[in-house]
């Protein structure tokens, strides 16, 4: 490949990813043939770790480039087929790959929210945002707000925010990552994250967007292949249907009848029910405050905005938002298949069985310190369900030897965990690392820096929050998923309001702006900070994973009230919101607004 | 090119906000008015799926996947009637 991506790469990508996704099956059936002649669990566990992150190696290799739009959007030659795969590895993280089908398991309905939370965001994208920030045409989402509200004041607010956001959201990835390759390698969690954060480093810090796009692209396609194929094997064996999708509509009902036998309090299928089987508004008001967090967090989370600003025009940029969350969606609406399938296993075939019968999976799993316990209180040698107690991490991960596949499919899973959990990490280290260089060194501290110098700033800003994160990552400071929801929180509250007024409302004026980002994030962190680590009470019973709920009205309240306040925008600024608001034509930069 | 005239400009970003209102109407009746009845919804049963589990689980995902791509397609057509689309 050559130092600006090449008008032939772009035309064969179709060919290029189908023989590398052949190769990568031809991998994987070769690995099942050595396990079938003896070779080791432990070998093969090596083989998908080091060989999958040798392949992301080699494309962050091959794509190193030291033109400053390559770095930094990809050259804009994605196409939108192509961007959408590699937004959805950007956006499916450890938290969706391995946690969210345990989280449905253990919460039944409860666990939809992330469900539908995760993926709505995606029509708010592509109707308020995407299309427009790529007609603006620069680097990054502070640019927009630097752009757009004159000055270096709202340039600042958003780095902020984006860092708040994207380091926690790094955080929970680095710790993904270290679960993974601990289980994988059976080396210790600390030393993991640092194996880890080589295959996070390999792909992004030569080639920075370019190297990211056409490794995330790789990393989706063996996320997808590893997710789908244990659920799909389970559903052709148990019920001849090869769409699991579809199959567990009759599982659903055998769980119903069998909560009734076992007298479970909590329905899987129940809604807004609290511990004791009660609907509760507390629950109610949990669920669509969650819902719309997370998704007002999609259409705010830099990383996921910056995808779009790497496809060719406008029109694309629209579609590309389609393919993405198609592809997310093969994955979102599988997981609750996962669950199901899950749950009526352990219905069927672990609970009411003698403990010294159990499945193969339920006993070697008990043996993994603390995951799945099993405890016969009552001492009649017969498993009860409350005797049994399964981590919600370990129903992906399981899943191949519930289905009694063979370990080369546990090993696959392992390497679709490490695939999702790598691309997200890259996604977000690149846009802190890009926020700081771009926006903060070059926009604000040296405005004559050379091609040269900008690109070694930002290689080794991208090194050294990556330290920070593994460092950070390597304390447990919390859950996979309470980080994640926290870094959707803390975005909503601080980057939303700004971006979409400034597109949608002409008014919009840079004092408005700038006080509802601080008063949103104020407030979102304040009752997210206060709860958590302060004992503070809920308020109205909401927790804090949805702490934007409160954050996001004051933001729109008072970047409302200010802006009417203060002197409406100049008739430059109008024009310039104008032209973005169109497909074609140049843009009218207001004079004086910093771009290039 | 030339830029819109004024008055065609704001008709131009009158008919794409009228698009933006109907698919955010949309979004919201999927997102929150249909899960806020989950309760009554799941007395109703397709294909063994209680109806209100269905729709967050599946229905309102489909939903999503269509209104992006209509988002895409529509808003073209609106380029295309402006002769604002790209080349």
């Amino acid at each position: 490949m050559a130092r600006t991506t090449s008008k032939s790469f772009v035309d064969n990508l179709g060919k290029i990813y189908g023989v590398y996704a052949g190769g990568f099956i031809g991998f994987v059936i070769i690995l099942a043939i050595l396990e079938q002649m003896g070779v080791s669990n432990k070998v093969i566990g090596y083989c998908f770790v080091f060989l999958t992150i040798g392949v992301y190696a080699y494309i962050g290799i091959i794509s190193r480039t030291s033109e400053i739009s390559e770095y930094y959007v990809a050259g804009r030659v994605v196409p939108p087929f192509f961007n959408g795969m590699a937004t959805g590895a950007d956006w499916m993280s450890a938290a969706s790959f391995i946690s969210m089908a345990g989280g449905l398991y253990l919460g039944g309905y409860g666990g939809l929210g992330y469900v539908l939370g995760w993926t709505g965001g995606y029509v708010l994208v592509g109707i308020l945002l995407a299309p427009y920030l790529r007609k603006f045409g620069q680097f990054t989402v502070p640019d927009f707000l630097g752009v757009r509200y004159e000055g270096n004041t709202a340039r600042v607010c958003g780095v902020v925010v984006l860092f708040c956001a994207s380091f926690t959201y790094i955080v929970a990835q680095c710790f993904g990552i270290g679960i993974i390759t601990s289980r994988f390698l059976d080396i210790p969690f600390e030393i993991a994250i640092f194996v880890g954060l080589l295959g996070i480093l390999v792909c992004s810090m030569l080639g920075g967007m370019r190297a990211v796009t056409w490794t995330q692209v790789a990393q989706y396609i063996i996320l997808i292949v590893a997710y789908l194929i244990p659920v799909v094997w389970l559903s052709i064996k148990l019920y001849g249907n090869p769409i699991p999708e579809l199959a567990y509509g009759q599982v659903l009902d055998q769980i119903a009848a069998l909560e009734k036998k076992l007298g479970v309090i909590k329905p899987h299928a129940a809604a807004y029910v609290d511990a004791k089987g009660q609907f509760s508004w507390v629950e109610f008001n949990n669920f669509w405050a969650l819902t719309l967090t997370l998704m007002i967090g999609t259409a705010s989370l830099p990383h996921i905005l910056m995808r779009y600003f790497t496809t060719p025009n406008v029109k694309d940029a629209r579609t590309s938002v389609g393919w993405s969350i198609f592809f997310i969606f093969l994955l979102y609406f599988t997981a609750p298949a996962y669950a199901a399938f899950a749950k009526l296993e352990v219905y069927t075939n672990v609970i009411g069985q003698n403990i010294n019968a159990l499945p193969a999976w339920v006993q070697n799993w008990s043996q993994v310190g603390g995951l799945l316990t099993i405890k016969d209180a009552n001492g009649d040698g017969i498993l009860q369900l409350s005797e049994f107690i399964i981590n919600q991490d370990i129903i992906v991960l399981s899943m191949p030897e519930i289905a009694g596949l063979p370990y080369v499919i546990s090993g696959l899973v392992a390497a679709g965990g490490l695939a999702a959990a790598l691309s997200t990490a890259d996604g977000l280290l690149l846009a802190i690392a890009n926020a700081l260089s771009h926006d903060i060194y070059y926009k604000m501290i040296d405005k004559t820096a050379s091609t040269v110098r900008r690109l070694v700033v930002a290689r080794v800003l991208l090194v050294v929050v990556a330290i920070i994160a593994a460092a950070v990552a390597g304390t447990r400071p919390s859950g996979i998923i309470q980080m994640v929801a926290w870094a959707f929180s803390l975005a909503a509250g601080g980057l939303f309001v700004p971006l979409v007024l400034g597109i949608w409302w002409k008014r919009t004026t840079a004092a408005g702006a700038i006080a509802g980002m601080i008063c949103g994030f104020g407030i979102t962190l304040f009752y997210l900070v206060g709860t958590r680590y302060f004992d503070m009470p809920l308020w109205f019973g909401i927790r804090n994973i949805s702490s934007a709920l409160f954050g996001l009205p004051v933001a729109f309240a008072v970047t409302w009230l200010v802006s009417l306040m203060t002197q409406a925008p100049s008739k430059e600024m109008q024009e310039f919101v104008d032209s973005i608001r169109v497909p074609k034509g140049e843009l009218h930069w207001v004079a004086g607004t910093a771009h290039d | 090119m030339a830029d819109l005239a004024p008055a065609q400009r704001e008709a131009y970003w009158r008919k794409t906000s009228r698009l933006m209102w109907i698919i955010m109407g949309l979004w919201v009746l999927f997102s929150f008015v249909i899960p806020a009845f989950a309760v009554q919804l799941n007395d109703i049963r397709i294909f063994g799926f209680p109806l209100g589990f269905y729709m967050a689980a599946q229905g309102s995902l489909i939903f999503y996947v269509v209104a992006c791509f209509w988002n895409a397609s529509a808003q073209n057509k609106i380029d295309k009637e402006f002769g604002v689309a790209e080349d």
